[in-house]
């Protein structure tokens, strides 16, 4: 934030009490972090004990159930690694409780989440890994674009709160957000890909062209993903954007900004140091939640458009009662979550030096 | 309406523009609302000389805020000048820069480095996001741009110095700091750039009196040091009389009357602000009985037609309830203690 050439003079020229102020903060703020870490630590195993403890306390024997249809799908009886595989994470009467439970971390930790019922054999690890990185790249992207775009919007119209520009274009995107998200891209789908057929209609990317990195197919990646894409940012700038101007009038009628301009500073180091800077703060609390629920992908973009993450591997799974992929998204989301949590969490102590004190 | 001006338009010629750093004539603001406007400041009309420092003083509403804002070009709608002119004269010698018609490029340029200003709460003044010493630096290097960082972060230091904070403070956050150390950094904060004018608005109003005796022994003794002017506003006239060089009083968004500290403590003219004198207890005088101004300030969107004052006036006449009484000088308006005063009472003894 501020430089690190004017912290290095002083702290060899004053010496003593400087450095054992630096040091002492420094203890400190390690400290708030180790606590949050170990907070962290806590939650994250809860989820996966509440993700083993939930199939155990359902009504008959899951993972018998699931043998039973694994075996009617693929009308074999099942190789003896995979009943040990299922066993390990729905349960096995006749085993004690304690012995599944570190049968079941186990497999987590070599990232086994069980065979697909619908997809026999193929490992629940690898349906979630072919769909992650669509996702990250659609949801991900656009969560960081519409929250870029909704902040920059939100800045200029709360800085200019009352003026023609924020009397319309607040209002109007206040009407647009409140659409519901479906229904903008059913219809974006239908004017744009169906009438107009500049786009097409469901998928990720060319199913003729082979998966690989290079020109052709990342064309196709780019032509696919337009349309959900634009959707998604259509859908989700508005709320960015009026938190953001809210925030923005508040920060407007602070004194440090009203300082800032009597200082004489440039108006856009005012406007973004002193009044986004500060404004941007409760801001980014929400947008690491967001990040947090990328992984569980945009479920209605994701279904309308047919694409290819996590969310339409959810949606089927759904459909078709394939429980361990069920299971083996649900704990990959809260995983997400709280990993986007903690990133949060760590980022905010820098952004705001107030919230280093508490802890 | 015309009115006689304390000071005749032409004479800015009689007193050498060096000596005076701000010349206030005929000021007037009005808030743009639903309704019909409201005249927070009218006709404001004073000269302030270079080194001096004018305290301001009035009850709440009576316009010393918005004088404030309207005298540093930092007012946000809806109040909006209607007229009037500041002129800042540098000391330089410059011809004098009137800063109500100043362009924004032209009017940063003039900030921080002629014209500072110290807010009423420290506590929101500073970004709480930036070190203490950052928010020196990125004035001090807009206003010099070949100031090195490093260099703007000693002098950073140094200018804490200056208000005994010391200079590893610079580091902190300004929640790191005491609501005083806050208050005297801002104040350190209004000298980087080296103003010849320095506005205060209240600025010890949110410490405590022990806190409030230090912060104006440093301006006195950094005023003694810099020769930088001042204004300073405030509600509290006790603590002008020991500060302030001269004192203008306000009432319902006018000038009532501007004198000199002493003569104002010793013989006010205006009823008003014997009021205001009579209302706080002298420390060395046997005790009385305080006489407070009874009423309260009046509404500015329906001011009476006369003298503001005139219905909480103890020497209330007839012809208050009518005519508007104009600030009119009182002795020689040349000279360092002329003084002025808006009131019928004295119409008599006015010089034509």
């Amino acid at each position: 934030m501020t430089t690190t050439q004017g912290a290095a003079a002083p702290a060899a020229a004053a010496s003593g009490p400087l450095e054992v102020t630096r040091r002492r903060k420094g203890r400190k703020r390690g400290k708030f972090l180790v606590r949050r870490l170990g907070f962290y630590l806590v939650a994250a195993w809860s989820a996966i004990t509440l993700n083993f403890v939930i199939p155990r306390l359902m009504p008959g024997d899951p993972s018998a159930a699931i043998i039973d249809q694994l075996e009617r799908v693929s009308g074999q009886a099942l190789p003896p690694a995979t009943l040990v595989s299922i066993q390990g994470l729905f349960g096995n009467p006749d085993d004690n409780l304690f012995e599944q439970y570190m049968t079941y971390l186990g497999q987590l930790a070599r990232f086994d989440l069980g065979v697909s019922i619908v997809n026999f054999p193929v490992p629940v690890a690898d349906l979630v890994a072919t769909g992650l990185p669509w996702t990250l790249l659609l949801v991900g992207t656009t969560t960081i674009a519409a929250f870029v775009l909704g902040t920059a919007l939100g800045v200029a119209a709360g800085w200019r709160a009352g003026t023609r520009f924020d009397a319309i274009v607040t209002p109007l995107t206040t009407f647009l957000s409140s659409v519901p998200y479906f229904w903008v891209a059913l219809l974006a789908l239908w004017f744009f890909g169906f009438i107009l057929g500049w786009f097409p209609l469901s998928g990720g990317y060319d199913p003729n062209l082979a998966i690989a990195f290079e020109p052709a197919f990342i064309a196709s990646v780019l032509q696919y993903g337009a349309l959900p894409a634009a959707t998604i940012v259509f859908s989700a700038f508005g709320g960015w954007m009026l938190g953001m101007r809210n925030m923005t009038v508040t920060t407007v009628g602070e004194d440090y900004v009203l300082l800032a301009q009597a200082k004489g500073l440039s108006p856009a180091r005012v406007r973004w140091r002193y009044a986004a800077r500060n404004a941007m703060l409760p801001q980014f609390t929400g947008f690491a939640m967001a990040l947090g629920g990328v992984v569980g992908g945009a479920l209605l973009t994701e279904i309308v458009f047919s694409y290819p993450g996590i969310g339409y591997l959810l949606f089927s799974a759904l459909q078709k009662r394939d429980y361990p992929v069920m299971q083996g998204v649900f704990l990959l989301v809260t995983l997400t979550v709280l990993l986007a949590n903690l990133i949060a969490d760590s980022v905010y102590v820098w952004l705001d030096p107030r919230v280093r004190e508490e802890g | 309406m015309t009115m006689t001006r304390t000071r005749p338009g032409d004479d800015t010629a009689a007193a050498t523009p060096s000596e005076i750093v701000l010349d206030v004539d005929g000021l007037s603001v009005e808030y743009a609302g639903a309704g019909a406007p409201v005249r927070a400041c009218t006709d404001v009309t004073f000269q302030l000389r270079r080194g001096e420092i004018l305290g301001v003083v009035g009850e709440s509403g009576s316009g010393k805020s918005t004088l404030i804002t309207a005298l540093t070009r930092l007012q946000r709608p809806p109040a909006v000048t209607t007229s009037g002119h500041v002129v800042f004269h540098p000391q330089s010698g410059e011809p004098g820069i009137d800063l109500v018609p100043l362009k924004p490029r032209a009017l940063r340029a003039l900030r921080w480095t002629s014209l500072s200003i110290v807010l009423q709460s420290a506590m929101d003044a500073l970004n709480p996001v930036m070190r203490l010493g950052a928010q020196f630096v990125d004035v001090l290097r807009v206003h010099d741009r070949s100031m090195s960082n490093a260099a703007a972060w000693e002098e950073a230091r140094r200018l804490l110095g200056l208000v005994g904070i010391s200079a590893d403070r610079a580091r902190s956050y300004p929640h790191e700091l005491s609501g005083g150390m806050r208050q005297r950094a801002t104040i350190a904060l209004a000298l980087a750039c080296r103003p010849e004018l320095v506005v205060m608005d209240e600025p010890t109003t949110a410490v405590d009196v022990v806190m409030q005796r230090q912060i104006l022994a440093q301006v006195l003794r950094l005023r003694r040091e810099f020769g930088f002017a001042v204004v300073f506003v405030t509600h509290d006239l006790s603590l002008l009389l020991e500060l302030a060089d001269r004192i203008a009083v306000m009432y319902a968004g006018r000038i009532v009357e501007l004198a000199s500290a002493e003569d104002l403590y010793r013989t006010p003219l205006h009823p008003y602000t014997r009021g205001l004198r009579d209302s706080f207890p002298p420390l060395h005088a046997p005790v009385t009985r305080l006489e407070g101004i009874p009423g309260s300030p009046p509404d500015l969107r329906a001011l009476p037609a006369g003298c503001p004052f005139a219905p909480r006036c103890p020497a209330v006449m007839d012809r208050c309830r009518d005519i508007l009484p104009p600030l009119l000088s009182h002795g020689d308006p040349d000279s360092p203690d002329a003084r002025s005063v808006a009131c019928h009472l004295h119409d008599e003894e006015l010089i034509p």
